[in-house]
């Protein structure tokens, strides 16, 4: 096969089909998506159904710590992971530019395999799509998935009392931290790894033992204040986090501090941020500190009466202040 | 250097801080402002009003460089990037500001080319890049970055390069304080000095506050430590009845400032008349380019058409600025005027009052 992706791969005739069996299926393989159809047949699934979608523009397309292919499979995972379910199955979408090494895709396609067979998930349907050179940024590739939720679960805001804690699963700004690193347009050399990484095995074992469990999210784009500020959001209770118990890592720290960047707004890729009950807090804390993505996974706040639908921060000075969501945008095309 | 940064974060000494301002405190009220927008932020983003005497009050005043520039200097940019092969470059803060009738991110998503750029260097990049265009970069800022924008043109000189320029907008710090105390519309009984313009400054330009308008002077750092110390020092010399420039900042700034950059910004640029947002014409307060350099002079190579300014008659920007009112006192404020869109620049940058208040306060 030539090395480059040309227009004639998204063609629709014989150069697509080769290049759907010498790299997609090749990776991907699997019964459902082995058939070829124009969709896939999916086995009965009893119970609630999760459907999510998520698309990836991220540059650079390799970074330390991930790449964009992981970086679609565990978007559209986790997004279903924190609402409960169980991921089953997937589709991708791409869209390449011409002239696109077809060893870089068949790299990203092989970390997209490598991540779904560690989440458990199929890609059982999928497209391809060639622009003209000038016309993307290398490749786009959108997710969308199917997940199941265990019945008798219902995870929402509504159920959020004061009283419950806030629990983070680990350090935060991890992601965007390695992205700015990875970026020449900042010329910083930094020992930064992305978080990037799925949260499912986590979350099913806190749905599983942990019946306190009030609400689940990952606190990507915008960071763990934009997250915990959509919590609070039009609800009848607040939000208090503590600044010296949010877990950051010293590196990112020492990143953000001359360039002004907050931590609390910046995007995370493999973290999970829960809210829970008071009785059960100790039993979740101990669930993450157990897993491999969770060791860092810290109690960092709680849920206060007052000032109804907003989140404050307890400062490292001991005053409290308003932590309010991103405005704006930190940096673009980080996900 | 986290370690570092904590010990100006430590929650016992600020404790201790606050305790002998408030001892010390004199039973009148006190004005005290901080010229810089990244102070205000320290101010909010650790709650330090919360640990000062009831009768301290805080101004925020007019040190962010976004928020000073003035609507003319908006509509002269959207101008220029309207023109045919031109490529606009700016810090990215400016391209928010509304101008009299768009703004500059506006323009962008029409057809204008506008380019964010962290450092004028990135410009020279992109002028040696394209040779065919014209490259204009917008300068603001006070004395901290205009010895970096000042060595781009050096640069752009030595190396022969023909389709660089730079509009200038830029503005220095001690005459528009003068103005402020001139005007008389606010009593100030101390200033909280910017530490990063000191740092090339020194500290001699404000000896003529303290000496002539007998205002106390301290130079701070960013960090909240820094600021309780330094409004220590502030209501100390009150107190005591004494007006001189002290340094608190002292691992940053060194009394005579930074030498080397105030030789390469004195080579660029000269002093001029600038108009300020809010604070109008102030003698002497903003920087040309000079005859030598004048080929890198976008006001000289290009023939900018006057647009007749306006502004939005609700905002208060001016007087915010001033320190004559508060973002509260705004009808605009958080209704009509918010971070997503602004309708004045205080608004806009992060260092902005209107969006200090926006972000960190209750």
């Amino acid at each position: 096969m030539d090395n480059k992706i040309t227009k004639a791969h998204g063609s629709g005739g014989i150069f697509s089909h080769n290049l759907i069996k010498e790299v997609f299926l090749k990776y991907f393989d699997n019964p459902i998506l082995n058939q070829l159809r124009d969709a896939a047949l999916l086995n009965q699934i009893n119970g609630k159904l999760c459907f999510a979608t998520d698309s990836h523009v991220i540059r650079p397309l390799f970074f330390p710590g991930g790449d964009i292919g992981k970086l679609a499979v565990a978007g559209t995972v986790n997004d279903l992971a924190v609402c409960g379910a169980k991921p089953l199955y997937l589709s991708c979408g791409f869209i390449i530019e011409e002239g696109f090494p077809i060893s870089d895709l068949e790299k990203i396609v092989a970390s997209m395999q490598k991540t779904a067979q560690d989440a458990g998930v199929n890609i059982v349907t999928g497209d391809t799509k060639v622009v003209e050179k000038g016309n993307a940024d290398g490749i786009y590739i959108n997710t969308a998935g199917v997940g199941k939720i265990p019945d008798n679960i219902s995870l929402a805001e509504n159920t959020i009392t004061p009283g419950d804690r806030i629990i983070i699963s680990g350090t935060i700004g991890d992601h965007e931290a390695a992205i700015i690193c990875a970026r020449e347009e900042f010329k910083i050399t930094g020992n930064i790894s992305s978080d990037c990484n799925i949260v499912n095995s986590l979350t099913e074992k806190l749905v599983k033992n942990v019946p306190g469990l009030r609400i689940m999210r990952d606190p990507t784009r915008g960071g763990l204040a934009t997250i915990l500020n959509e919590f609070a959001d039009k609800q009848n209770f607040g939000l208090r986090i503590y600044e010296d118990k949010i877990p950051i890592k010293n590196s990112v720290r020492g990143l953000c501090e001359p360039m002004g960047f907050d931590p609390l707004y910046m995007a995370n890729e493999g973290k999970i941020v829960i809210i829970v009950s008071n009785n059960d807090a100790d039993k979740a804390l101990a669930i993450m500190k157990d897993h491999k993505i969770g060791k860092d996974a810290k109690i960092i706040g709680e849920v206060i009466e007052e000032p109804k639908s907003r989140v404050l921060l307890k400062t490292q000075i001991g005053s409290d202040r308003i932590l309010d969501m991103l405005t704006g945008e930190m940096l673009p095309r980080i996900c | 250097m986290v370690k570092y940064i904590d010990e100006f974060r430590n929650p016992n000494i600020a404790k201790s801080l606050s305790q002998k301002i408030h001892e010390i405190m004199p039973d009148s009220k006190i004005n005290l402002m901080e010229i810089c927008g990244g102070h205000t932020i320290t101010i909010f983003k650790y709650g330090i009003k919360k640990l000062l005497p009831q009768n301290l009050n805080l101004i925020s005043g007019p040190g962010c460089p976004v928020c000073v520039t003035d609507n003319s200097f908006i509509d002269s940019a959207i101008e220029l990037s309207h023109l045919q092969n031109v490529i606009i470059c700016s810090f990215g803060d400016m391209l928010r500001v509304p101008g009299s009738h768009s703004s500059l991110i506006n323009e962008k998503s029409k057809q204008s080319d506008i380019r964010i750029c962290y450092s004028p260097m990135d410009a020279i990049e992109i002028a040696k890049n394209n040779k065919n265009m014209e490259i204009i970069f917008l300068g603001i800022g006070f004395e901290t970055t205009v010895p970096l924008i000042a060595s781009s043109i050096i640069s752009a000189k030595s190396e022969g390069l023909k389709n660089f320029s730079v509009l200038s907008g830029h503005k220095t710090m001690p005459n528009a304080m003068k103005a402020l105390l001139d005007s008389e519309d606010i009593r100030l009984d101390g200033f909280i000095c910017p530490g990063h313009v000191s740092a090339i400054t020194g500290l001699d330009l404000y000896k003529i506050i303290a000496e002539k308008y007998k205002i106390p002077c301290v130079v701070s750092g960013f960090e909240p430590i820094d600021m309780l110390e330094s409004i220590y020092m502030l209501v100390k010399q009150i107190k005591e009845n004494i007006s001189t420039v002290q340094n608190q900042y002292t691992r940053v700034v060194r009394n005579q400032g930074n030498q080397k950059a105030i030789e390469i910004m004195n080579r660029v640029f000269e002093p001029v008349d600038a108009e300020w947002r809010g604070l109008g014409i102030i003698p002497g307060s903003g920087l040309k380019i000079k005859s030598e350099f004048q080929q890198f002079d976008a006001n000289q190579k290009f023939d900018i058409p006057l647009i007749e300014k306006k502004e939005n008659p609700g905002c208060i920007c001016g007087n915010i600025m001033r320190g004559i009112n508060t973002p509260l006192d705004c009808k605009l404020f958080k209704k009509i005027c918010t971070p997503q869109s602004p309708q004045g620049a205080c608004m806009v940058s992060d260092e902005g009052t209107c969006a200090t208040y926006f972000k960190y306060s209750l």
